[in-house]
């Protein structure tokens, strides 16, 4: 077997490479599923942009926390949420993460440090602030992470964050998920600077752009400025530039791309490939070996999928249960 | 000339109309062009669920999309319609007020009386209100009575197209902040809607079906649920008069009055949660000025005390019923203080 020229040894290569697939394969099957008219609500897949999620989660544990997104399934498996407690979520059943209160747009497992998948565009900035801040308190050397795409990045509450962060030097990550749209509207005319970088030097912390489709300049970046927040060197802000597989959510014809846009990144963008590829040519991982994951995240998905058809819906007294602590 | 058409064709008409007629109409809101700065098709979306579609054609940069930022979008509406445009702003679903309430109630609310008089904000915030859509916790509320709580703003709340369209030509025209609320569930509800323009003037409820027996009021979606109520109650001989408030700032207290004088029976339905909303503030009014004319203990028909649920099964059992309406109709029917305590 040839030397290993990467960042991380095969155990751990075999488990990015396992988190991007099993959320690749989660995002395909919630699209054939919700085409067949089984799943209830808006659903924003995150297929394409698995680089992201999986080269920063790898960094952290459950004690670190994050904040996300209406895009939130990608974060949510990264971290290591339960995959049957989040398709049983999105079939909006009783063993879902949330009961089935919440859906797709909220999924939350505050046990693995993961704060909530949000449908409120920024909202999990200041949140993550406040994470860090109570990390800080108790000492417990804790980093927050907040994802935030490309459109939200223009809301107040994010904004504020950057400087709140800055001003109180808080061990924070604010990852710009740059997708090139909100919904069908382009980021290069609703974002008025050119880089991220600039933004976040105008708040007074260092910013990194990296091709968020290329797992490991994901990883290395994401690396540096997590180790930096958790020594108590401040936040930063880390742009990932990537592309989105399917339509801002399921039944987005997406006319507003250009044609061709979608099978061109498909073809060349496409960052399980890019991963893959890159391990099979080093020599490092068979593609036997890939393969064998697949077949188990496929196995893994189906038995979501049929867990999650089978159990039971919330009853009436679900209703009005965990409005406050004691209802 | 009168055709079939639906409630969001009738929300796109009374733009197209009164962008027509008053060069001062600006339109703007996220995606509601769609496509910009994108290679592909212009008027890409035409809005989240393609309200305000084809009107980019029509009527070109006086439809802006905007940066996701409602804080800086809403108020700039805000303090163009006090410098003499009429911009109508959607703000999406009506849940994302939250990050730009200030804008809408210490700003817009105010400006009018806190300046003595001499201001006046021609705004129109529309978007979506409601439950029913699987849309879960922040893309559901019925968040009506937060608005009704403000003075200064107008509130006003559809229940079908052809009230839809007068009622936001007269949202455009009217001189103060109006927030328009569009039930999600109700965009594809048709009904005979001229193509002409025509005005709804606030303060005119609307009595969709007299009885003498017991008064139902409501607006939006459950005035539907009201009326599936009122036609299952007359098989048992029960007549409900049911009124359709649509404008919910200024309200229309003669109507519910009059009616309740008639009736003495009165049952209010409300899709918000049932604390300080819609139905607590007209049972009060009719507690207080027509108490002589009651049979019985009035009855509220709300949604519960709790967030908008997810999983379809619980969701079911959030907005008020047919059932549930009826139900409280025959309380009101049986006799004075029998009726059981109803947990909000
Ligand atoms: C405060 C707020 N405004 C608007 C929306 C509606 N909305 C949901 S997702 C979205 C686009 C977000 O774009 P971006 O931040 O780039 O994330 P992406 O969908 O590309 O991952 C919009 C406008 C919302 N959920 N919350
Ligand atoms: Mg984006």
């Amino acid at each position: 077997m040839a030397q290993n020229p990467f960042p991380l040894g095969k155990d751990e290569l075999l488990k990015a490479y396992r988190t991007m697939r099993t959320i690749r394969e989660f995002e395909e099957r919630l699209h054939v599923d919700f085409a067949k008219g089984d799943i209830p609500g808006f659903v924003h897949l995150y297929a394409g942009e698995e680089a992201c999620a999986t080269g920063i989660m790898m960094h952290l544990n459950d004690n670190d926390r994050i904040a996300s997104t209406h895009r939130g399934h990608g974060h949510c498996i990264a971290k290591g949420v339960d995959v049957h407690a989040m398709m049983a979520e999105i079939y909006g059943r009783s063993t879902g993460a949330c009961r089935g209160k919440g859906g797709s747009m909220h999924i939350a497992d505050l046990s693995k440090g993961m704060m909530g998948a949000n449908g409120i565009l920024g909202a999990g900035a200041p949140l993550i602030c406040g994470a860090a801040l109570a990390a800080k308190v108790r000492g417990d050397r804790g980093v927050g992470i907040t994802f935030v795409g490309d459109g939200a990045s223009n809301q107040g509450t994010f904004l504020e964050s950057l400087n709140l962060a800055a001003v109180w030097n808080l061990p924070v990550v604010f990852v710009v998920e740059n997708n090139g749209y909100a919904e069908s509207t382009a980021m290069e005319w609703a974002v008025s600077c050119d880089s991220y970088v600039d933004r976040a030097t105008g708040f007074g912390m260092p910013g990194v752009t990296v091709d968020g489709t290329d797992f490991f300049a994901v990883y290395e970046a994401a690396g540096e400025i997590i180790r930096r927040a958790r020594d108590g060197g401040g936040p930063a802000l880390l742009e990932c530039n990537m592309v989105r597989f399917y339509g801002h959510f399921e039944g987005d014809a997406q006319t507003y791309r250009a044609k061709g846009e979608l099978e061109a990144i498909r073809a060349s963008r496409d960052c399980l490939t890019i991963l893959s590829e890159r391990l099979v040519e080093a020599g490092v991982i068979g593609r036997d070996e890939l393969q064998a994951v697949d077949r188990e995240v496929n196995a893994l998905i189906e038995d979501a999928v049929r867990a999650a058809k089978a159990a039971p819906l919330p009853v009436a007294e679900d209703l009005l249960r965990d409005v406050y602590v004691s209802y | 000339m009168s055709r079939k058409i639906s409630m969001k064709q009738a929300i796109n008409e009374a733009l197209d109309l009164e962008m027509r007629r008053d060069p001062t109409v600006i339109v703007m809101g996220e995606d509601i062009v769609g496509g910009t700065g994108a290679q592909g098709e212009d008027d890409a979306w035409g809005g989240v669920l393609g309200v305000t579609k084809g009107l980019y054609a029509k009527h070109g940069d006086r439809l802006m999309d905007t940066p996701l930022s409602e804080s800086a979008y809403i108020g700039a509406a805000i303090g163009a319609a006090a410098c003499g445009l009429r911009p109508v702003a959607e703000l999406m679903f009506l849940d994302f007020m939250g990050v730009c309430f200030d804008q809408i109630f210490n700003q817009a609310a105010k400006f009018r009386y806190m300046f003595g008089g001499k201001a006046e904000t021609p705004v129109v915030i529309r978007g979506m209100v409601g439950a029913g859509f699987r849309a879960a916790a922040q893309h559901s509320q019925m968040l009506t009575p937060l608005f009704t709580h403000i003075p200064g703003l107008k509130v006003v709340c559809p229940s079908n197209a052809y009230d839809a369209k007068g009622l936001l030509i007269q949202s455009i025209r009217d001189n103060d902040p109006v927030i328009f609320c569009e039930h999600k569930n109700l965009y594809g509800l048709e009904c005979e809607v001229p193509a002409e323009s025509y005005a709804i003037p606030f303060g005119e409820a609307n009595v969709l079906r007299d009885g003498d027996d017991v008064t139902i009021v409501s607006y939006g979606l459950t005035v539907h649920r009201a009326m599936e109520a009122a036609a299952a109650l007359a098989k048992d001989g029960t007549e409900a008069e049911v009124i359709d408030l649509r404008t919910l700032s200024p309200i229309d207290w003669d109507t519910i009055v009059e009616s309740v004088e008639r009736t003495g029976r009165l049952v209010v339905v409300d899709e918000a949660h049932p604390r300080c909303n819609l139905a607590t503030d007209i049972a009060a009014f009719v507690g207080q000025n027509a108490f002589g004319a009651l049979k019985a203990g009035i009855q509220m028909v709300t949604a519960p005390h709790t967030p908008v649920p997810f999983s379809p099964s619980l969701e079911d059992l959030y907005v008020p019923s047919a059932d549930s309406i009826a139900s409280a109709v025959r309380r009101t029917l049986s006799p004075k203080g029998a009726s059981p305590r109803i947990a909000a």
